[in-house]
């Protein structure tokens, strides 16, 4: 007696669970049982489970039956010609769905050659054990599973064309790639998934060799002439909106050109690129804090104030405008009326990244590094041919990572390159290294890859042979123009007089507890202090009770509230938090009392 | 002349004692002239004095840095004996954490007892030092323990083969019951033992209770030493590797070479040899974790961590209980962990700070005393 489970609730027993499993399933394949049914035999508590639920990740097998696959030449010629679709194939119970709870039960064989008696399905091909973007790396069998990790995830932050009505499109911190190329080394699934239709990244010359020292710790070194001819280049396109909201008793935000009353004024300059509706035009060029949505609201808060005074309608000036170091070029606007009939009007700025040092980039093997010098084109290395290389790569990057699979592109792209051919480098079904090298030596170049290269600077041949060739790189959408960072001076917090955070904000950069470490470490004491300057005050303390005192400017002279006028009252100068510190021991009633003494 | 040159660089306490005594042994050695001799020791003074810590360097910080910065490197955080599942150790990250904090007990509590050559001529002698270490307890030995709810008793049939095996007698069985359990009378019934309980009334879960007692009555060996594992050592004799530790009674062994016997049980071997060795225990553990994870840290770090754990005379770990909560300062107190605590502590005896150290002054905004800190200049101004 066997229980029996549908959908998790409990229907019935049977007598013999292997015979009833081995019915559903022959009655599923004829297509009297639904396709969607999925059933699991748990052998150690003895249970047969059946499942028609939603919300199950299914994936289809080729049912096999005596050691045979049901797919047979014909189904294959067939699906070729048309006459037969997929869903028939599955109809027919040639492919069946199973569900992670049935997939227990089976016994699948990755390729046709590896068929036996036991087996209940195979693969429809070995190569569904790397996902999508994972099979978007070539020759990744070469390389390691960590690394092909890193590969997938790099390919998704790449630039490239990501929608093909992008200049309709009002997205968010979106990037697009200028001349965005099909790579020379491809994988079967570059074919199948339309990849030159939303291509990302380009085909460059690589070089691997260390250049003056600038290419260490995974950093590239880019030909400053690539860059002027537009390798890499991109727009971003960033979204800003305004909208006309309503508040209570009718009164209404306005987009229009601020009145000079209006509260929180800026200056004119700021206002200067607005036309007559409040709106910069399309194509202006801004840049740091100009006004690029002008918007007035009414006042905060209405009444109280309203008798007293004279100008009533004081209205609070609330623009949208680009913050501190944003530039760029008004490239759409749009005006229109959102869900609740206000008026909104939203705006696209564009701007062109040229790659500079601090860009990110990548190959497809998880070789990320950032530009850290962009070389003129006289002092790159060339060689006898005359190639110089666009991005120069360090060596020290492959042994440690053992990322053949990028080496091997290499040798692949340079034979595509040069024999004008695209090179197929599906993972188990790649073209193989050794047909790659005859084909190298074929084309007169040395079958290993390397050229003997020129240094760019003097013209003598560098005795190494350098290992150079084509591959397909991509630019990272982590661009230095959106993170770069710094200030001297800028906005504190209320509360702690300290600066505040984040780089939106121009807040300022935190030295942290390690970092004061690192100042104590070193005995830099002075340097420490004048670090923690940030918040300094200068607050009056009295000499008798150690309480904070107070200073009357209209008679300028300090005292202490609890002690008097006839006590000594001390400057004292410490940070603000400290005095926080104090202020909120008291609130706790605990005396903090200060003991002066003489610093010298 | 040789000597009187010596003896001023140790009057003057220029050089200390055994460099001295080095200077002297080479100089015998190798035929020195006085007036190498002389340079020598000029030369030696000066990387001396270069190696001597300058007034104001934060050695307490540094040393924090040296151990802070490479532990983020380590990895495996076990090692495994081969073949004895249940002999692994914590290593690694865990377990410096597990020194510095102190404590009372290692995760994974380990001995290593060298057993002398006279016992350790053959595999079967070791095997049989091995099994007098390892904790027997009657459980182990009994083939069946049952109660017989008419007669309220227990019924403990021993495993005749590996009591043989083990080298234990009956007789030697029956007194350790007798002395793990003073409330039952014990009867040797041929071949099982019979409790029963002296108490005239007692109830069925008692008797429960009397069972699982007497499953964990101790017969022979090292209590806590659940594992014994014999390692043949680069001397030829064995050293047995025992999982769980027991230091006292491990030094009453006759066939363990005492002062050879290993414990990573830090506070057991301040129990029983005193602090200093205590101190030595850290410096040691700390040591074997940084070797085998291939980091390189100054052993001068280690001695310093230890020297400011044991100071008071008692191990005491880097906690907000331990060496922490010893700061005079209330602030730098309440700046690590549960400041309120410290806080109202403070506020309820009128405790005072002198803002003598770095924490505080970072609060307040001052000079730390240390490196530039640390000095301060006196004019004198002339009084008219």
């Amino acid at each position: 007696m066997v229980d029996v489970f549908m959908n998790e609730r409990f229907i019935g027993t049977v007598e013999n669970a292997k015979e009833f499993i081995k019915q559903i399933r022959s009655e599923r394949r004829k297509g009297v049982l639904p396709l969607e049914l999925n059933f699991y035999h748990d052998q150690d508590y003895d249970e047969v489970y059946l499942d028609t639920t939603t919300g199950r990740a299914r994936r289809p097998l080729i049912v096999v039956e005596n050691g045979k696959s049901k797919l047979t030449e014909k189904h294959i010629e067939d699906v070729k010609s048309g006459a037969v679709t997929w869903d028939k194939l599955v109809k027919e119970g040639i492919i069946e769905y199973v569900d992670a709870a049935e997939e227990e039960n089976c016994y699948v064989a990755l390729s046709e050659e590896d068929l036996t008696k036991e087996h209940t399905h195979l693969e429809i091909s070995p190569v569904v054990i790397l996902g999508l973007c994972t099979s978007l790396i070539p020759y990744s069998n070469f390389g390691g599973s960590s690394r092909l990790i890193r590969g997938s995830k790099i390919q998704k932050q790449a630039l490239g064309l990501y929608a093909s009505n992008f200049l309709l499109r009002m997205d968010t911190d979106v990037n697009v790639l200028h001349y965005p190329q099909k790579p020379i080394t491809k994988t079967f699934m570059h074919d199948i998934w339309g990849w030159e239709k939303h291509p990302s990244g380009q085909n460059i010359v690589i070089a691997l060799m260390s250049f003056e020292g600038y290419n260490m710790e995974d950093s590239i070194i880019i030909s400053k002439a690539s860059v002027d001819r537009g390798f890499a280049r991109s727009t971003y396109f960033k979204p800003f909106s305004a909208e006309e909201l309503r508040y209570q008793g009718g009164l209404v935000d306005e987009i229009c050109i601020p009145d000079k009353e209006v509260k929180g004024y800026k200056s004119e300059k700021d206002y200067r690129l607005l036309e007559e509706d409040g709106i910069v035009f399309t194509g202006a060029k801004v840049k740091d804090e100009d006004v690029i949505i002008g918007k007035v609201s009414p006042p905060r808060f209405l009444g109280e104030f309203e008798e007293f005074n004279i100008a009533t309608n004081v209205k609070r000036e609330s623009s949208v405008a680009l913050t501190h170091g944003e530039n760029g070029i008004v490239d759409m606007t749009l005006i229109t009326e959102n869900e609740d009939g206000n008026r909104l009007v939203q705006m696209r700025l564009r701007q062109q990244r040229i790659p500079e040092v601090g860009d990110k980039f990548a190959s497809r093997h998880g070789q990320k590094g950032v530009i850290s010098y962009l070389v003129p084109i006289e002092d790159m290395p060339f060689t006898a041919s005359g190639i110089v290389p666009d991005i120069i790569f360090s060596p020290h990057g492959i042994p440690s990572r053992m990322t053949v699979s990028h080496l091997i592109e290499i040798v692949a792209g340079k034979v595509g390159a040069l024999s004008g051919q695209y090179i197929d480098g599906t993972t188990f079904n790649a073209m193989p290294e050794k047909e790659l090298r005859k084909m190298l030596r074929e084309l007169g170049f040395r079958e290993s890859g390397v050229e003997a290269m020129y240094n760019g600077i003097d013209g003598r041949e560098f005795k190494a042979r350098i290992y150079v060739g084509n591959m397909y790189y991509l630019k990272l959408k982590h661009m230095v123009a959106n993170k770069l960072h710094a200030r001297a001076t800028g906005k504190i917090q209320l509360l702690t007089r300290q600066p505040i955070e984040g780089r939106s904000q121009g807040g300022g950069l935190r030295l942290g507890e390690m970092e004061k470490d690192c100042f104590v470490a070193h005995g830099a004491s002075l340097l420490l202090k004048e670090r923690f300057d940030s918040d300094k005050t200068l607050v009056f303390v009295c000499e008798e009770c150690g309480m904070l005192g107070v200073y009357d400017s209209f008679k300028n002279k300090e005292y202490c509230t609890k002690c008097g006028a006839n006590v000594g009252v001390s400057v004292v100068e410490m940070s603000y938090a400290f005095k926080l510190l104090l202020d909120e021991l008291k609130s706790l009633c605990v005396y903090p009392k200060l003991v002066l003494g003489r610093k010298y | 002349m040789l000597l009187g040159l010596l003896e001023r660089y140790w009057e003057n306490k220029m050089l200390p004692q055994h460099l001295i005594a080095k200077v002297e042994d080479y100089s015998k050695k190798y035929k020195i002239s006085d007036k190498d001799q002389k340079e020598i020791l000029k030369r030696v003074e000066e990387i001396y004095n270069k190696a001597k810590i300058s007034p104001g360097e934060s050695i307490g910080v540094i040393t924090a840095e040296s151990f802070g910065e490479p532990s983020t490197q380590m990895t495996l955080n076990t090692f495994h004996f081969a073949g004895v599942a249940e002999m692994n150790v914590t290593v690694g990250l865990p377990r410096l954490i597990e020194i510095f904090d102190a404590r009372k007990r290692p995760s994974t509590p380990r001995m290593e007892i060298p057993i002398k050559s006279k016992y350790s001529r053959t595999v079967e002698a070791v095997r049989e030092v091995a099994m007098k270490i390892k904790e027997t307890k009657l459980g182990d030995i009994a083939q069946e323990i049952s109660i017989n709810i008419a007669k309220a008793t227990i019924e403990i049939v021993l495993d005749k083969k590996k009591m043989r095996d083990l080298d234990i007698k009956p007789k030697l069985v029956l007194d350790k019951i007798a002395e793990g359990l003073k409330s039952v009378d014990v009867k040797d019934n041929d071949s099982s033992v019979i409790l029963k309980s002296k108490e005239k009334e007692i109830s069925l879960s008692e008797v429960y209770k009397l069972k699982e007692k007497a499953k964990s009555i101790h017969i022979r060996g090292l209590q806590g030493v659940t594992h014994v594992l014999p390692v043949k050592g680069d001397d030829g004799n064995y050293i047995i590797h025992c999982a769980g530790s027991n230091l006292k009674d491990a030094l009453l062994l006759e066939e363990a070479e005492k002062e050879r016997i290993m414990t990573n049980d830090i506070f057991e071997i301040s129990d029983v040899l005193g602090v200093e060795a205590a101190r030595a225990a850290i410096i040691n553990e700390a040591n074997k974790v940084i070797k085998d994870q291939g980091i390189d840290i100054d052993i001068r770090h280690v001695m310093f961590l230890a020297d400011v754990m044991t100071r008071s005379g008692t191990v005491k770990g880097v906690t907000r209980t331990g060496i922490v909560g010893e700061k005079e300062s209330v602030l730098a107190r309440a700046s690590f962990e549960t400041p309120i605590k410290h806080i109202v502590n403070a506020s309820l005896v009128g405790e005072k700070d002198n803002l003598n150290s770095v924490v505080e002054n970072v609060i307040i905004n001052q000079p730390v005393p240390l490196g530039t800190g640390l000095p301060g200049l006196i004019a004198k101004m002339k009084k008219d």
